[in-house]
């Protein structure tokens, strides 16, 4: 039997969880309600709810294959490309359902970036991999072009770096500089939310905790939302965490504090201590 | 048990009569790859000798083995800038312009049809149709470039010429024959379509996912997704698809004789009778020409500008493949 102490300090790494959590001061930016995801006749999602705050880094954790991915996608519906896929019940941007009629996902999804798995820069050159947002979006006056890119190249740690290889392709950097590129990219047309799948699980150590570094960073100016299924990287980086668990529920939501160090429910800390998962 | 450590046996004695198979089956299949090979040099020989014959009046073997001199008979000036083609007829012309041109402009006229309406069928399939759309006309498309050619041809015949070519011709207030250069693009460019789209497609559908989806989430739209990212990403293949429709077409000879018909002639009017290089060879070869003639070794010299236009294209190709291919990790 251990101690009650030791139960209740279920991750042994330094963890710094910020005990002043900003609860009251942040607004909710993404809400869900009883949210809903079908691929065909599997359900991947079952009522789902949830508030997300502002400006601060929110993680979803949970087992493969618990739904985490498909609520992050259901968020800036890029789950619409999936042709099975099929939503039901709410999900709020800013007090707007993204799923009513007179949504146009195109408009959405400008609002809302995303940064994927495995790093996936165009087969451009760097400027324009983090232009390219602000292209299409018709964002691109070209002296304010300039000055964009140079500034989602900085908020992305990576200016330094490729300051006077603009012109090369980004295919050309290292793993983790690709993915600090789509960070780059994502955040060049200056989105409110950031939804991040798992965006360290390709790169070795040292490439993601530049990332995870930045990740704190980007939550001054902007809400993140980070799938990761690494247990330590959520409680390093997040203010809140969502615990997944199989049959697309949503079993735990609060703050990562909590969740790791008294979750209650019995199943997520046992997920967490590794009992299962 | 002893304490002597017995050495394996790795000499491999036992396994003779594998080896043996082993290289049998290496010059069995050496064999088979060689066939094409000497098929390819073969072919090469023949044009090029029995082209000598044209030009020069003797094979290069006969002149080899001391049987025959070189003397000229077809002047390679007249041969390249004449604008008379009439090997057959007295007195001969042997200007090979009319028939280079005749195939030069079904080639690029057919280009004009097969890579527009090719691409964008390949961008509708690969970017736009839903995955159930898409599997429903792709075998389509496959069907249609599987369709012997002497079928177009009497597709051109019995309705391109009447029936398309017909109508534009009365509204411009010209009647048109049996054949036209306009029925011989649309014909040959309609053929080469599958070959377009099937092969764009491919290269399409092989440009990562996660490049798309990169896109949209930026919230681009289909149309930007599709050109300014699938396009450019596929651009290698979809080059390839271009050249292999280009070179389809030089070599094009049931369809385009049957649309474009056997009238050497230097003109630029659509509505007029033309006669490519395919044409004529095809026109000349199933008459009574005798073996040896200086006609029937027209053939051959014809043949080898055909085989030199179409090596051409295949390089061209090679070049654009390296020079646009995308290299993804």
């Amino acid at each position: 039997m251990s101690t009650q102490d030791d139960t209740h300090k279920l991750i042994s790494t330094e963890v710094q969880v910020d005990e002043q959590t900003h609860e009251d001061t942040a607004e909710t930016v993404v809400s869900a309600e009883k949210l809903n995801v079908y691929y065909g006749e599997e359900k991947a999602l079952s009522d789902v709810s949830a508030e997300i705050p502002e400006r601060r880094v929110t993680a979803i954790i949970g087992p493969s294959g618990c739904g985490k991915s498909t609520f992050l996608r259901s968020i800036n519906r890029m789950n619409d490309r999936i042709s099975m896929c099929q939503v039901e019940g709410t999900l709020r941007f800013n007090g707007k359902n993204v799923y009513d009629d007179d949504v146009d996902p195109v408009a959405l999804r400008r609002r809302i970036g995303q940064v994927f798995q495995s790093p996936n820069p165009f087969p451009k050159s760097i400027y324009d991999n983090v232009a390219y947002g602000l292209r299409v979006q018709g964002k691109a006056d070209k002296v304010d072009l300039d000055k964009q890119v140079e500034r989602a190249l900085k908020q992305a740690a990576l200016w330094d770096e490729v300051k006077d290889q603009l012109d090369s392709s980004g295919l050309d950097l290292s793993g983790g500089q690709q993915q600090r590129l789509c960070i780059a990219r994502a955040i060049a047309p200056d989105p409110e939310v950031i939804l991040m799948d798992e965006p360290t699980s390709a790169l070795d150590p040292v490439a993601a905790a530049k990332i995870e570094d930045l990740i704190e960073d980007l939550a001054q100016n902007y809400t993140v939302i980070i799938v990761t299924h690494n247990m330590q990287q959520a409680a390093r980086i997040s203010d809140k965490t969502a615990v997944f668990l199989t049959g697309g529920k949503l079993v735990e939501f609060d703050d990562t504090a909590t969740i790791f160090e008294d979750p209650e429910d019995q199943r997520v800390e046992d997920y967490i201590t590794g009992k299962f998962g | 048990m002893s304490t002597e450590i017995q050495e394996p046996d790795l000499s491999g004695d036992e396994l003779r009569g594998d080896r043996a198979t082993d290289r049998r089956v290496k010059r069995v299949l050496f064999g088979c790859a060689s066939i094409t090979v000497l098929t390819t040099i073969a072919l090469f020989v023949v044009l090029f000798d029995n082209a000598a014959g044209y030009f020069y009046g003797a094979r290069i073997w006969e002149v080899l083995i001391g049987q025959e001199s070189f003397r000229q008979t077809v002047s390679l000036s007249e041969f390249f800038s004449g604008t008379r083609w009439a090997p057959v007829r007295s007195p001969p012309a042997h200007g090979a312009l009319p028939i280079i041109w005749g195939t030069l402009v079904i080639t690029i006229g057919a280009a004009f049809v097969s890579i527009p309406i090719g691409t964008a069928t390949a961008l509708y399939l690969s970017e736009y149709a839903k995955p159930t759309t898409r599997n429903r006309l792709k075998p389509i498309l496959e069907v249609l470039a599987g369709i012997p050619t002497i079928v177009y041809g009497f597709f051109a015949v019995s309705f391109i010429t009447p029936i398309v070519v017909g109508a534009l011709g009365s509204l411009f207030g010209i009647s048109v024959g049996r054949y036209s250069m306009m029925a011989g693009w649309i014909v040959v460019g309609t053929m080469t379509i599958p070959m377009v789209s099937s092969i764009s497609e491919d290269a399409m559908q092989a440009v990562p996912d996660d490049l798309r989806n990169g896109a949209y989430a930026l919230g681009a739209t289909k149309y930007e997704v599709s050109l300014r990212i699938v396009l450019p990403a596929a651009l290698s293949g979809i080059l390839a698809s271009y050249i292999l429709a280009i070179s389809r077409a030089i070599g094009e000879t049931m369809a385009v004789s049957l649309a474009a018909g056997f009238q050497p002639q230097l003109t630029a009017n659509p509505f007029s009778e033309i006669m490519t290089m395919t044409a004529y060879m095809v026109s000349l070869a199933r008459g009574t020409t005798a073996v040896g003639s200086v006609e029937y070794q027209s053939l051959f010299a014809v043949g080898l500008i055909l085989f030199i236009m179409t090596l051409t294209a295949n390089l061209i190709n090679d070049y654009l493949k390296r020079r646009f291919q995308e290299v993804y990790r």
